[in-house]
């Protein structure tokens, strides 16, 4: 393993900082947007949580889906790199998902009037965030050799979200539908588009940031092995 | 091969079988204290009750089954025999299952005294739950329990695991029973919540089947 930079690594810091200004610009200018956006002609001022709240379930998506497809390249192609990148996203599906958690009943209890509804939807979501906590559980509390279980969890809890889906299903859904997103005027798109970049640039940047640091770490752990041999 | 190993050893001591049985009584139990007012149960709680202890003596039961494998270092000795890693798999879920299996046969009827719930009106739907049920339970549970023999505080992180993913399985049993146990049947309800179980089933046997030889090879 190298240790000084190499050439790669000065491109990807390269890349990196760039992202790394463009999410920020895009977070200093989203309340700006969102305070020029319209009202919504019946929920009013409640309405604008809504910039934030589904950007930030979008984020928690690909976080679970790139811990997942990372989880299965850990198993049956026995990749090093991939665990890495799968630990850093079930950190992050964990955030943006209790992101997402505080945000939805601040506007239930506006909208509903009350906070949490045991709808298939709100379910749904409170299971996929509960199978990432317990990924993280697992990794902190189980010691040696628990990257592979880890990474079984992670193919298990993305096979089980369709069934969690159609299973709460059967109850009523009052959670606004996702097809809401594709008809917004512009006036309240453009805005709405801005937060899902900075949030997926956000995304981006941390995932970045926790694979280099868990890269760095596991090259201080060999270090610190062939010095002592 | 494997259930006959398993079975023989509990035949011998019965420690898992008694132990399960009093613990998913004593859950039916605590739970009639907490859904029961005036001597009236709460609708439905029955069937919650019912699957309730299901799944908490099915935990108990995979814990200690493994336990027993882990103490005596007979896991690695059943690894290195000359047999396929999923036929293993299958050899734990199958012993599993006849235990969870005679823990249902004594708290379904149990439930159905203490409730007054109607269980033998529609027997075969009602038994086909409890399979498919607990088959779903335990096919997931047998993976993560054999993988966690090796881990860290193992007891406390299985349930950790398994309820969030069988959540599924939960809600099906329970909605599919409470259909049947209702004062007025819901049997079309009921196939329907029958059906989503054998295809959770069917998904997460494949999903434990193929993920079991490179997760349990070191």
């Amino acid at each position: 393993m190298g240790v000084g930079p190499t050439r790669s690594d000065k491109k990807m810091t390269k890349l990196f900082t760039a992202l790394l200004i463009v999410t920020a610009a895009l977070f200093a200018y989203a309340p700006f947007a969102i305070q020029n956006a319209p009202y919504e002609s019946t929920m009013g001022l409640v309405q604008k949580i809504f910039y934030f709240h589904v950007p930030s379930w979008i984020a928690m998506f690909l976080a679970a889906v790139v811990c997942g497809i990372s989880g299965a390249l850990v198993i049956f192609a026995g990749r090093k790199d991939a665990d890495r990148v799968a630990l850093a996203a079930a950190e992050l599906a964990v955030v943006f998902g209790l992101m997402g958690l505080i945000t939805g009943p601040l506007w239930g209890r506006k909208a509903w009037g009350v906070w949490w509804q045991w709808d298939a939807r709100l379910t749904s979501a409170l299971v996929m965030w509960l199978v990432f906590v317990a990924y993280l559980l697992l990794r902190k509390y189980a010691g040696a050799g628990s990257e592979k279980l880890s990474a079984v969890l992670a193919l298990f809890g993305m096979a089980n979200v369709p069934f969690v889906y159609w299973s709460v299903n059967v109850w009523r859904t009052v959670h606004p539908k996702t097809s809401v997103v594709m008809t917004l005027q512009p006036s309240m798109g453009i805005p709405f588009l801005l937060c899902s970049l900075a949030f997926v640039g956000l995304f981006a940047v941390l995932l970045a940031a926790r694979v280099r640091l868990e890269k760095v770490r596991a090259s201080v752990d060999e270090l610190y092995l062939s010095l002592e041999d | 091969m494997v259930t006959r190993k398993d079975l023989l050893i509990e035949f011998r001591s019965r420690e898992v079988v008694y132990t399960t049985l009093f613990f998913a009584v004593a859950c039916v139990l605590v739970f009639a204290f907490g859904f029961v007012r005036e001597g009236i149960a709460v609708d439905d709680a029955a069937a919650g009750i019912l699957w309730i202890a299901i799944a908490f003596s099915g935990t108990l039961a995979l814990g200690r089954t493994f336990e027993r494998e882990r103490q005596n270092d007979t896991l690695r000795a059943l690894m290195l025999a000359p047999m396929d890693r999923p036929a293993l798999y299958v050899g734990k879920l199958v012993g599993v299952l006849l235990l969870l299996g005679a823990v249902e046969a004594v708290i379904t009827p149990l439930i159905g005294l203490m409730f007054h719930a109607p269980i033998f009106r529609f027997p075969w739907v009602m038994a086909s739950l409890l399979v498919t049920g607990t088959v779903g339970f335990a096919a997931v549970g047998t993976l993560f329990a054999a993988m966690l023999v090796r881990a860290r505080s193992r007891d406390v992180l299985l349930p950790i695991l398994l309820y969030p993913i069988t959540i599924p399985v939960i809600i099906a049993g329970v909605r599919g029973t409470a259909a049947l146990l209702q004062p007025e049947a819901d049997v079309p309800i009921a196939r329907m919540w029958l059906s989503m179980l054998v295809f959770f089933d069917l998904v997460f046997i494949t999903l434990a089947l193929w993920t079991f030889e490179p997760a349990m090879t070191e």
